[in-house]
């Protein structure tokens, strides 16, 4: 078996130089937005230990207002990533209007101790087109993909002894 | 071979040695973690019903939880077990002594494990059990403090019964994970030469002698070839008279390839700990108050489904899924190896993924509810004390825009681990590329489709 030269001495196999290209293509790439920005108006309520709806879904540039209101005990409203942060009392709506200029899956909480699964109370807001998510999507794709062209291309010389043991 | 492309910790670090071989340094350890552990217990029964504030909740379940799942699992194995308090009171109790070695003959009834119990079997329907109350473990101070208990309780006479940790190494649900996570690990406690065992009559390591005891674990040093049970309590460390204990560092994942040793309760372990971040992803970090209802018993019959359900993912469903991929690997290649040695072989490359899945799981409420310890460790109980001037910090979610990020590159790590493990512990059936790379398709795809379930639930 002969040793292949160092890895230093090696020029970049055009493979790699391949799979580089296409990992910054997928995390820069300009991907489709969704449809033009509108305003959207969101009736949102808060009860031990759920917000409904979960999940809401608006595009990217809207103007999104959101009308909580709790039906039980006092609740509160924290959105990732934005950083808004409101406290809602039954009986009294609040309004929390702001831009959705974003992309991406955004957690709403609840802020406010309002019983056991409390830090569980949570909520969906996605931001379309979801683009982080798209992208963590073609990262892992081509992680994998590049992992086993690795895997072809290394373990094609190589024993089972050299492979299980990383050696070779 | 053994030893090959390691680096002897010990050699170079001889003041480490020397802490690990002074009889005072896993006591004083425990004395420290128990002093924590009866805290978190004292005030989950006598503190606030309300979970975030009291210390019983936030340091066992955020702060300790976070400690041993991104930090001390991944990068020092079993290191938790050597300082954890849950078996002190009974070792102590057994050996009626602390620090120096006590008397000769240890104070239990010295029964026999049965034989049939030698495995994962108990940790496995153990985790299960405490699993399908998390949702109300997690959150009760009180329910919390006594499961705590429990668990010290159970040390306690299982000592009196039976020599040795048998709660640690059998039984204890925490326990199995680790082991089975710090075959991962990138420290392992070996000996430096094997042959110097064979030869040695007396073996201390097993027996014991005036530096310390017999090793607590049942395990011989002399056999280790993996982490998974041995508890790094450095006994042998300070009996062996032929200083043949070594601590090496060494790649991620060194163990996964010890091929002989695979078992079924393993395999298991490993689907339930996937499986189980699988559901904890879906019922407590989700978006369906529903779900969290039924976990949380809010009616019986609801929580009746959803324990069933739970239990019958992990036993049946995901076990099931995978079987059906090695089926598919073994109709992919000529050679024919029983399918229950495929099924469990393979069942390893969902090691790495399932550490993955729970670190990218708990960077999801860790860092997010982090800030609570601040207030909780000035007012432990909830009771209005505010001990160091931090009772009223408010609740600050950290990291709430780079959580993603994190699970991401996580969850990227533990598959590309995987699938490399899926090809190696193909070739260990193959002898040849070809049919090796081929067979590892089927599980290489579970893994890749796992995933990708998993980016769906935090980023879609
Ligand atoms: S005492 Fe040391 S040399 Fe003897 S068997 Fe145990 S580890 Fe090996
Ligand atoms: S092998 Fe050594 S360090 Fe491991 S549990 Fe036994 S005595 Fe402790
Ligand atoms: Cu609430």
């Amino acid at each position: 078996m002969t040793r292949p030269p160092s890895p230093l001495s090696m020029r970049p196999r055009p493979i790699w130089v391949l799979f580089g290209l296409v990992t910054f293509a997928v995390l820069v790439a300009p991907l489709p937005g969704a449809a033009g920005a509108a305003t959207r108006e969101i009736a949102l309520d808060a009860t031990q230990f759920e917000f409904a709806p979960g999940r809401v879904h608006v595009n990217r540039g809207d103007r999104v207002v959101i009308t909580l209101t709790a039906s039980d005990v006092v609740h509160g409203f924290y959105l990732d990533g934005y950083g808004l942060e409101r406290r809602v009392e039954p009986g009294i709506t609040e309004q929390i209007a702001f831009t959705a200029d974003k992309p991406g899956k955004f957690r709403f909480r609840c802020a406010v101790s309002c019983g056991p699964l409390h830090p569980f109370m949570i909520g969906e807001l996605i931001v379309e087109r979801n683009t982080p998510y798209w992208r963590a999507v073609g990262v892992v794709l081509v992680a994998a993909a590049g992992m086993l062209v690795h895997l072809w291309q290394s373990g094609k010389t190589r024993s089972s002894q050299e492979v299980i043991n990383g050696t070779g | 071979m053994l030893n090959e492309g390691r680096f002897d910790l010990l050699a170079r670090a001889p003041l480490l040695k020397r802490m690990l071989q002074a009889r005072a340094f896993q006591p004083a350890l425990m004395l420290a973690t128990l002093a924590v552990f009866t805290l978190a217990i004292l005030t989950g029964l006598a503190g606030t019903p309300a979970g975030s504030r009291n210390f019983g909740i936030i340091f066992v379940w955020i702060v300790w939880w976070a400690l041993l799942i991104v930090v001390l699992v991944p990068f020092f194995g079993r290191f938790w077990c050597t300082v954890c308090p849950v078996p002190a009171p009974g070792e102590w109790l057994q050996r009626r002594a602390i620090v120096q070695r006590g008397p000769a003959r240890p104070w239990t009834r010295g029964l026999r494990w049965s034989r049939r119990l030698k495995n994962m079997w108990l940790q496995n329907l153990g985790f299960l059990g405490v699993a399908v109350f998390s949702t109300i473990i997690l959150t009760r101070p009180n329910v919390s403090a006594l499961v705590l208990l429990g668990f010290l309780l159970a040390g306690v006479v299982l000592s009196a019964l039976y020599k040795n940790r048998v709660f640690c190494r059998y039984v204890c649900p925490v326990g199995g994970f680790i082991g089975l996570y710090s075959l991962l690990s990138p420290v392992e406690l070996r000996v430096a030469d094997p042959d110097v065992c064979a030869d040695h009559k007396t073996k201390d390591c097993i027996t014991g002698n005036e530096a310390g005891y017999g090793c607590p674990w049942m395990v011989f040093p002399g056999n280790l070839t993996r982490n998974v049970y041995c508890g790094l309590c450095f006994e042998c460390l300070k009996t062996c008279p032929k200083n043949n204990i070594v601590l090496n560092l060494r790649p991620f994942g060194s163990d996964l390839m010890v091929a002989k040793e695979r078992r079924l309760d393993e395999a298991y372990k490993a689907f339930i700990m996937l499986g189980c971040a699988l559901l904890y992803s879906v019922v407590l970090l989700g978006p369906w108050g529903w779900l969290k209802g039924w976990a949380n018993m809010e009616s019986l019959p609801h929580w009746g489904l959803y324990a069933l359900g739970f239990v019958a993912f992990n036993l049946a469903l995901l076990p099931g899924f995978f079987w059906l991929a090695v089926w598919g690997a073994r109709r992919m290649t000529p050679a024919r190896q029983p399918m229950r040695r495929l099924f469990v072989d393979y069942a390893y490359t969902l090691i790495p993924l399932g550490l993955a899945a729970w670190i990218a799981f708990s960077v999801g409420f860790v860092l997010v509810n982090g800030s609570y310890a601040l207030s909780v460790l000035s007012d432990p109980f909830g009771w209005g004390w505010n001990l160091f001037g931090t009772a009223d910090a408010a609740w600050t979610p950290l990291g709430a825009t780079l959580i993603p990020f994190l699970q991401v590159g996580i969850l990227t790590a533990g598959l590309l681990l995987a699938l490399n493990t899926a090809y190696k512990i193909a070739r260990q059936h193959h002898a040849h590329h070809r049919p090796a790379f081929l067979a590892a398709l089927p599980v290489s795809g579970f893994a890749l489709i796992t995933t990708l379930g998993f980016l769906r639930l935090y980023l879609g």
